[in-house]
């Protein structure tokens, strides 16, 4: 039988036993006990310790570097420079799909960004490594870099994000804004952030001749695999990644990205395994981060607070060779219902690492920048935050004019207003105080997110012992994938989740597609479903085709497959077991694939996006200006919940990342010399425990028969989009001040006002 | 990394006769020393291991109601000693406030005095920094350098000390023991940091060799316990380092202050004591207006050293409101949220 496609429920299949239930991580308790095997965790036997040497100048070139020293101290096997190093069969530079990221693989001495790798020390300890080095002492031709959202000339970028066009507008905005009874006209300043996902990129790369073994956590198996086999001139069945756990990838680690690579490259100059883990600091260049911006949001709303125009433009930057634009305007596309619309972008090249998706790309900058303009908009006319946004409610795709695919944002506002108890808030701000005197602050975003798929292939099997298998490339991230997608998979087959064997995390399984754009539980979820589908399919064609089967001329009305039994839709009572099947036939297994995929006549007729709407109370000390978040609650409608659970243990961490948008995260850059000047945990910011409010997610119940088969819209980024805002507004309501440049620091708070 | 030797002596003298060679340094929990030495910040050629020194790991009473705490009891013991918090509430306030619990578990108080400034340029090896390489420049100076000194910086660097616990350690006048090649001697806290001057890279009065054995607070210390408050602003709930904090300590009769201590911190080179805002207080009934007064003496010296003018007025704030909270009293048990400004601050708060 041929692979099977789904768009809409399949008649032999029925969901509810595995899916839907709030089951804990089936990969907990291996990872409590250390026994989940990272990547950097593999030692294969002979294996060296290799260790970046990274450039202090953001731009210029090497002119020297002491070879000879770092080679005399004990331990230090070679030295890889851009005159000693593995040939690669392809220049890293080219492009050869959309996807691919240049990369600094010591190709030449020009440095252009600061933290670029300009050489790899490989010794036989660690610490032998870093310190040889140090002691290459590099020497520069230093150049003037290039610094800052006004480095240089901006010129629109061709697209921004992936593919979007840097400018779209719908209605006459000039028309709308001279019309209008009331404008905003405010920018908004949003900081280089760095992914620092807990675990750094690392590979142990391991070459057995013209065979090579990688341990790398990756977002993309695939996409790695494909990058690694054009650089390296192999045959893809020549390569095997393994990348079963990821602590934390938000992006950073989706697309191939130099460091890696010369862990490969470092491995075959020295013929040996070679592990290369990047240090904390050095992660602050090499493997993308969130690019600055800079918003101006034009508003305008007549006497009745209705918006008659929306014009939102970015500035960004990009670096100097590589082109990703952080495509923070189209967040303005989705959410209010302006007549007109404009969204534009433009850019300046500075000396950095290139930028890449960071969760959330684009819509958590344009949402703190829209849902402050937003929050200032209702306050200049007068209204309740939450009433000027209903008031602005879009029925349809703003930008687009589609109708949405479903959208429960209307029941995400209500909910989350009442549990928070939003009626009570003052409409004036620095009204509210708590019993010790702190101000008290209560503010709203709106959070959106599109509903995204990809590309993936799933490989099912039921076998004769009554038990199954299902095979995906997925990925965990620490999301769930192990147990999220194993719930699908075993609905899928008609088993209980114990008695499916699912594997993932490996390049030799099916093709799962990127883990990002919160569409792998959709994508692989598909593919999962659809190969289940199709074995369950076969398997029945056995049973109603053969006179001895009590199922025998089901084939037009269907079975159910449920508890390892295919069963009679039309009546219940007659049912045979997948053992009872397969036996008769003397067959040992069957096995099917099936795919996931966007489905274009449904993305051509719908918009199809997940909501939100967050609420955040926010304490303030008023002579001292310290903050603090002290309740947030978020009401999410995102489609299916495949584990509610898992599901909000990622909206809680998109609130907190949110909360850290809005106060903590920024990358702090030495304007003179581009160096990163917070590159570790200590300095850079994020919310610590102490931080962190009670939070409270509502889960809206929500069906959409359009968006894939499973009706899944992704939950992975959204809980960013709407906090955000919602803290930077619950800041704005406490003190009456309003910061428009973020992370709002205590100095605006004690001269604001 | 480089490397090094590494010596674990069995005795204080043979600790100081290691130490006081070329290139050594004391290793207490090296969670300041061991981070230096990754970033290479620092390259010695020998560390000294003091952990396994006797007898320096004590917090006793002396007969004169004096204590003396050994240099090698960590943040968290101190802190969490019963009779240190009664007696000293401000400083475990303090100790509580700093890093994070893992760390203060492994942190000694000789390695807390002795922590190094939290200056970027300081840690980023390819900046000029007169502290780490003499006479290089100071990168800080035009850089980012919102967090830096308000308060006794010079042209040469304008660096502050990041420790918590020296402030109310110095508005309390605590005394630093000290083992060197010519034997024992003592100094004020107060003497122990260095202001840069022209020499940043002399941070302290320490000689090659010397070793901290024992802080040690004076009997008068103990007369403020009813009074007495750490309050530290910084960008985050907890972990850390402060932006501007403060230790204040009264010793209130009939209803006047009969004497006040005031100590600020994230401010300069070193905890600094703001002797004119005590004299003012002396004699007075607190007050809004009293401390306000204080406020400004304390800070009358100050003048930003680049981006930071808002540390200056926000360490007056943070004196009023120290001194307000020091004055309602000291709470019963060490808030939750120590020294934040987010501890229960019932009634503390006039808008
Ligand atoms: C992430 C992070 C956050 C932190 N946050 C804070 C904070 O908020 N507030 C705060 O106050 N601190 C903070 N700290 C600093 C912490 O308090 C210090 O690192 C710690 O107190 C140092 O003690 P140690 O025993 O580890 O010293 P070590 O690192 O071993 O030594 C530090 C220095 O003191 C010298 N030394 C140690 N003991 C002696 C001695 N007996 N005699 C002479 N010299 C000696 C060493 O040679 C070295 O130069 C933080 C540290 C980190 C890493
Ligand atoms: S302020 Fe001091 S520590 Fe910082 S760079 Fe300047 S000299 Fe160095």
């Amino acid at each position: 039988m041929p692979e099977l496609n789904l768009t809409s429920a399949p008649a032999h299949l029925r969901h509810g036993s595995s899916i839907g239930q709030p089951l804990t991580r089936r990969d907990g308790v291996l990872k409590v006990k250390g026994q989940a095997t990272y990547a950097a965790d593999n030692h294969p036997p002979g294996m060296l310790f290799a260790v970046m040497a990274v450039s202090s100048i953001a731009h210029g070139r090497v002119s020297s570097l002491d070879v000879a020293a770092a080679k005399r101290h004990p331990g230090v096997v070679d030295v890889m420079t851009p005159d000693h190093k593995p040939e690669l069969a392809i220049d890293p530079e080219i492009k050869t799909n959309p996807f691919v990221f240049r990369m600094e693989v010591l190709q030449s001495n020009e440095v252009r960004y600061a933290n670029q790798p300009i050489a790899v020390v490989i010794a036989e300890t660690l610490e032998a490594a870093t310190e040889g080095a140090v002691l290459l002492a590099p020497r520069y031709e230093t150049l003037p870099p290039l610094v800052g959202l006004d480095a240089g000339k901006s010129y629109v970028p061709p697209v921004v994000g992936v593919g979007n066009p840097s400018e779209i507008h719908r209605g006459d905005v000039a028309a709308g804004l001279a019309a209008a009874d009331k404008q905003i006209d405010a920018t908004y300043e949003t900081p280089a952030q760095y992914h620092n996902a807990m675990e750094p990129h690392a590979i142990v790369a391991d070459w057995n001749g013209d065979h090579l073994q990688i341990d790398m956590p990756t977002q993309g198996l695939m996409l790695s695999l494909g990058r690694v086999a054009e650089l390296f001139g192999l045959a893809p069945d020549k390569i095997h990644i393994r990348s079963p756990f990821l602590g934390g990838g938000f992006g950073s680690k989706g697309l191939m990205a130099g460091p890696p690579v010369l862990g490969i490259m470092a491995a075959k100059l020295v013929g040996r395994p070679v592990k290369l883990v990047l240090r904390r600091e050095q992660m602050y260049g090499p493997v993308g981060h969130r690019a600055p911006t800079r918003q101006r949001l034009r508003i305008g709303a007549d006497a009745e607070g209705r918006l008659t125009a929306l014009d939102h433009h970015a500035r960004t930057v990009s670096s100097t060779f590589d082109d990703f634009y952080e495509p923070a305007a189209d967040a303005s596309h989705t959410l209010y219902a302006a007549p007109a619309i404009r969204t534009s972008h433009d850019a300046v090249r500075v000396n950095t690492g290139t930028p890449l998706f960071m969760r959330a790309p684009g819509e958590a900058t344009g949402s703190i920048a829209l849902e402050s303009a937003i929050d200032e908009m209702a306050w200049a006319c007068g209204m309740d935050p939450l009433a000027f946004r209903l008031k602005n409610y879009a029925e349809v795709e703003p930008i687009t004019g589609k109708p949405f695919s479903s959208k429960a944002l209307r029941a995400c506002y209500d909910q989350g207003a009442a549990r928070f108890g939003w009626a009570k808030r003052t409409l004036q701000p620095r009204q509210m105080r708590d019993d010790a005197g702190l101000l008290v602050g209560w503010g709203m975003g709106t959070a959106t997110f599109p509903a995204l798929m990809f590309q993936a292939e799933a490989r099912a099997a039921i076998r004769r012992d009554g038990t199954g298998a299902m095979e995906i490339g997925a990925h965990d991230m620490g999301q769930g994938a192990w147990t999220a997608l194993a719930q699908i998979a075993a609905d899928a087959v008609g088993l209980d989740i114990d008695r499916v064997t699912f594997k993932a995390g490996t390049s030799d399984l099916p093709d799962a597609g990127i883990a990002g754009g919160s569409a792998h539980t959709a994508t692989a979820g598909a593919a999962i479903h659809s190969a289940g589908a199709a074995v369950i399919a076969k398997l029945a064609d056995l049973a109603t085709n053969d006179e001895r089967s009590p199922l025998y001329g089901a084939g037009n009305t269907g079975v159910i497959a449920r508890d390892g039994r295919l069963i009679r839709r039309d009546d219940e009572g007659r049912s045979e077991s997948y053992t009872e099947i397969l036996a008769r036939a003397g067959i040992a297994e069957v096995e099917a694939r099936g795919t996931g995929a966007p489905n274009p006549a449904a993305m051509e007729e719908y918009a199809m996006h997940a909501h939100g709407a967050v609420f955040a109370e926010v304490k303030v000390d008023p002579e001292l200006g310290q903050i603090r978040v002290t309740r947030m609650v978020g009401a999410f409608a995102a489609g299916r919940i495949v584990n509610p659970h898992l599901v909000r243990s990622q909206l809680f961490g998109g609130m907190i990342w949110g909360m850290s948008f809005a106060l903590h995260e920024e990358a702090i850059t030495d304007r003179r010399t581009g160096r990163i000047m917070n590159a570790d945990l200590g300095e850079y910011h994020i919310p610590v425990n102490a931080d962190v409010p009670p939070l409270d997610v509502i889960t809206v119940e929500e069906h959409d028969p359009h968006v894939n088969a499973l009706g899944i819209k992704g939950v992975g980024e959204i809980g960013i989009t709407g906090s955000a805002g919602a803290v930077a507004n619950a800041v704005w309501h406490a003190t009456g001040v309003r910061v428009r440049r973020f992370p709002i620091r205590i100095e605006e708070l004690l001269t604001g006002r | 990394m480089k490397q090094f030797d590494y010596v674990r002596p069995a005795t204080v003298t043979e600790a100081v006769a290691a130490a006081a060679q070329p290139g050594a340094v004391y290793l207490a929990a090296g969670t300041n020393l061991l981070d230096l030495m990754k970033g290479n910040v620092t390259r010695p050629d020998r560390l000294v291991d003091v952990t396994h020194l006797d007898g320096l790991d004590g917090i006793e009473r002396l007969a004169d109601g004096s204590l003396r705490i050994g240099a090698l009891v960590s943040n968290a013991d101190l802190a969490h000693d019963g009779e240190f918090v009664k007696a000293y509430p401000a400083v475990a306030e303090a100790l509580l406030s700093g890093a994070s619990a893992q760390l203060r578990n492994a942190a000694t108080v000789g390695g807390n005095l002795l922590q190094r400034t939290r200056c970027a340029y300081f840690y980023d090896t390819a900046s000029r920094c007169n502290k780490r390489a003499a006479g290089s420049g100071c990168d800080a100076r035009d850089g980012e350098n919102r967090s830096h000194a308000v308060l006794g910086w010079s042209d040469r660097c304008i660096a502050t000390h990041p420790s918590d616990f020296c402030v109310p350690l110095l508005a309390l006048d605590a005394i630093v023991e000290i083992e060197g090649k010519n034997g024992r001697r003592e100094i004020a806290l107060d003497e122990l940091h260095r202001l840069p001057g022209n020499t940043p890279e002399n941070e302290s009065a320490l000689e090659p060799g010397d070793l901290i054995v024992a802080v040690r607070l004076p009997p008068a210390a103990r007369g403020f316990a009813a009074h007495a408050r750490y309050l530290k602003v910084r960008e985050r709930a907890s972990y850390a380092f402060a932006i501007v904090s403060a230790a204040a300590a009264l010793r209130i009769e009939n209803g006047k202050i009969a004497e006040a201590r005031l100590a600020l911190g994230g401010v300069a080179a070193k905890p600094w004591r703001a002797r004119a805002a005590e004299d003012v207080l002396k004699g007075v009934a607190p007050s809004a207006d009293a401390f306000q007064e204080a406020a400004w003496r304390a800070l009358t010296d100050a003048k930003p050293s680049g981006a930071n003018a808002y540390k200056i007025e926000l360490a007056r704030r943070i004196v009023v409101r120290a001194l307000t909270l020091a004055a309602a009293g000291t709470p019963a048990r060490i808030p939750a949220l120590p020294a934040s400004p987010f501890a229960s601050t019932s009634g503390a708060i006039h808008a």
